[in-house]
């Protein structure tokens, strides 16, 4: 969090600073300039994940699928647990005169189990990672930035970033091309 | 700061439910402008040329405008059909399964094919979504969040049938392994267990695709319903004299739902990543799920269920089954909103008919194989179950069994009807392909009905031989189901983005940051994204 703290005409806080973009070329190339210009705390809000942004802006491969197969296979090895617990221990049933704790048996449940503990990782680490839900934001009372919903593409720099200079991150932007160069308040 | 209208020309021409222009006309031969035989051309995804703002205007129009004309009949009809099949489970449970044509031979009947064939239906849309997505099939974008949808109706479907089969279904949460009074756990060795813990996990891993998916889309129906409220102070309300905004209500709720999602690069990145996971894992989920259901069959020593070709021989007719309904709920809603036919297009249609022939022979081979194999085997009890229980007519043979037209209107529906799509008139034909999918339909029902009541109708004493026949409440429970999913399907249409809105957007040729309005690659015989030139520094 860089000390200074920007105000508006109005006295309110800055957030940050945006910038309005036509097509996918075009932000793409300004995202290129903002992350050589050094800037950190900044992101490119787009309809649709545009393909090799990660690049341009240069961000870092996300650590979750990791966290997925880490989380899947220890809970599909716990439903195995479960199984050889609940089978073999603790209420042992014959059936079909098979050994009580029989691990050909086990294996479609500790399979299902694996898959059902991923798929809840993979959603709940992907909105943890992302810090959502998160209802309120700043940008969104901007009008012009719903249009990103639809066909619009913007850059946003934080006033929180240790480079943002209202001048000088104006100039960015505009060098980039970008339009409707314009503060939001937090 | 100015607050920026909804473009008014665009939101007319929906309310009216018209037709946006055409723009150009389609190459001769190439029907609709998709059905290009040149390998090196691409088929266009999205017709017409529209732009981001037009595929957004007519898609959230379908959940913004008022329905056709046809939406609320069909919305009554299918929901009262819905409700009298909630008076049938009603008089089930407290009579008990015995309402059923359920007998001490055939205690497995239509409770069972209607669970086996409401499960299977349910596997086009995962296939759709997850295995066409790491094959990088990018049609699959104009049709996977309608078919995730049907999938996670139809699995609702099908759970209800195992869940009121049982006999006394105040008992079910002994289902799960829940701790009791009893001390006691369920058999983790027997596969109907199995089968609770399969699709348990099909239902939930479909829905939380589904609802990811829907996460950006939900979002922009969110911002138009801001924006028009922010537009103007006044606009259509929930009710005569209940000042709330129709608006405000979508805003909230389509705002609730969509967790704040700002549409950032740094979130789709982890998006994305997490997307191709679910895909990756849905993957063999679906392949297992069918799997396992056959395991209730095929770990029997049941002649007609004993047979290890069951398992891929499931997924196929699964998948086959599943292709049929999608096709069955997308040619009518095509014809029924407008400007569908840009986003499912001719080649799509063509693509899952084919789909339809593949899985049909595959069925077909798997068919066949339990004849050789019943053969082969040298098996007496295998070789009769296959030959007059199944296949000899009761006017060809003594032997032969009452059930035998059934085995035969499957041959006929899953076999023989989908042949017609080795011509390439009927595959591009939606009139074609909706009458093959209305008997695949029927042919994938009567295949679970053979497997299951055949088999079981004459097993290896006579003490074991009956008949079964359906009664009322076996029928109405049925037709009942079909009602239920069809209501969910219409409300589905209604109240939420039809198409994945921003999937579509991103195969669009103009999608690719290497596009160029001016110049070389434009032109709309390209996919998105996958001329991208690769690293730029």
């Amino acid at each position: 969090m860089s000390s200074k703290v920007y105000t508006t005409e109005s006295g309110e806080v800055v957030y940050a600073m945006v910038a309005e973009f036509e097509t996918p070329a075009d932000v793409y190339h300004a995202a290129e300039k903002v992350r050589d210009a050094g800037y950190s705390r900044w992101d490119v809000h787009t309809p649709f994940p545009i393909h090799g942004m990660e690049d341009a802006m240069g961000v870092k491969r996300t650590i979750l699928p990791m966290v997925i197969g880490v989380v899947g296979l220890s809970c599909a090895g716990l439903g195995f647990l479960m199984q050889w617990w609940m089978s073999g221990v603790d209420y042992p049933l014959m059936t079909q005169g098979k050994p009580f704790a029989t691990w050909q048996a086990f294996v479609p449940i500790t399979f299902e189990l694996g898959i059902l503990f991923s798929a809840f990782t993979a959603i709940i680490g992907m909105l943890f990672f992302n810090r959502l839900p998160q209802w309120y934001h700043p940008l969104l009372k901007k009008d012009r930035f719903l249009r990103v919903s639809d066909d619009r593409f913007m850059i946003c720099i934080e006033a929180g970033d240790a480079n943002f200079d209202p001048d000088r991150t104006r100039a960015l932007l505009e060098g980039a091309g970008g339009k409707h160069i314009d503060l939001v308040e937090e | 700061m100015s607050s920026i209208h909804p473009d008014q020309v665009t939101a007319q021409q929906l309310a009216g439910l018209s037709r946006l222009p055409d723009r150009g006309t389609p190459a001769p031969g190439t029907g609709d402008g998709s059905l290009i035989d040149d390998p090196s051309v691409r088929s266009p995804l999205v017709l017409n040329e529209r732009t981001f703002k037009e595929v957004t205007d007519i898609v959230c129009g379908y959940a913004e405008n008022k329905p056709g004309k046809w939406w609320l009949p069909a919305l009554m009809i299918s929901g009262s059909i819905a409700g009298i099949g909630g008076l049938a489970i009603l008089y089930l449970v407290i009579t008990g399964i015995g309402t059923w044509g359920l007998n001490n031979q055939v205690d497995w009947a239509w409770d069972i094919t209607n669970f086996v064939f409401w499960i299977g239906i349910g596997h086009a849309g995962t296939l759709i979504s997850a295995i066409l997505c790491l094959l990088k099939q990018k049609w699959r974008t104009a049709v996977n969040r309608s078919a995730e949808a049907m999938t996670i109706f139809a699995v609702i479907c099908a759970a209800t049938f195992p869940g009121i089969h049982i006999g006394r279904q105040w008992m079910a949460w002994f289902l799960p392994p829940l701790p009791n009074a009893n001390n006691i756990w369920p058999n983790f060795k027997s596969p109907l267990l199995w089968d609770v813990f399969a699709i348990s996990t099909y239902g939930t891993v479909s829905a939380l695709f589904w609802f990811m998916g829907m996460i950006p889309d939900l979002a922009t129906l969110r911002d138009r319903a801001d924006m028009r409220l922010r537009a103007s102070k006044t606009g259509p309300i929930i009710a005569p004299f209940i000042p709330i905004r129709v608006d405000a209500v979508r805003a909230y709720v389509y705002g609730f739902l969509s967790l704040g999602w700002r549409f950032s690069s740094r979130h789709w990145h982890r998006y994305e990543a997490a997307y191709l996971v679910l895909a990756g894992i849905s993957t063999p989920l679906v392949l297992s799920v069918h799997s396992i259901v056959s395991f209730d069959f095929a770990t029997s020593i049941l002649p007609g269920w004993h047979t290890t070709i069951f398992p891929p021989y499931f997924v196929a007719g699964a998948i086959f089954g599943g292709f049929a309904m999608v096709l069955l709920l997308l040619i009518p809603a095509r014809e029924l909103f407008p400007n569908m036919k840009d986003f499912i297009t001719l080649k799509h249609m063509e693509n899952m008919a084919k789909i339809i022939l593949v899985t049909g022979s595959m069925v077909g081979f798997a068919y066949s194989m339990e004849f050789f194999i019943a053969w082969y085997s040298g098996n007496e009890y295998e070789a009769h179950v296959f030959k007059f229980n199944r296949a000899i007519p009761t006017w060809m043979s003594d032997k032969g069994a009452p059930y035998w037209w059934a085995y035969w209107a499957m041959i006929f529906c899953n076999v023989v009807s989908p042949q017609v799509f080795w011509m390439r008139k009927f595959r591009t034909s939606p009139a074609a392909i909706f009458a093959v999918s209305f008997l695949v339909t029927i042919g994938m029902w009567f295949e679970r009905f053979v497997i299951i009541v055949t088999s079981l109708h004459r097993a290896f004493l006579p003490g074991e031989w009956g008949m079964f026949f359906p009664t009322a409440v076996d029928i109405t429970t049925f037709i009942a189901s079909c009602g239920v999913f069809l209501t969910l399907f219409l409300i589905f249409l209604k109240f939420l983005p039809v198409f994945a809105i921003a999937e579509l957007k991103a195969v669009m040729p103009q999608a690719s940051p290497h596009h160029h309005a001016d110049g070389h690659d434009a032109g709309h015989g390209h996919g998105g994204g996958d001329h991208s030139k690769g690293g730029h520094h």
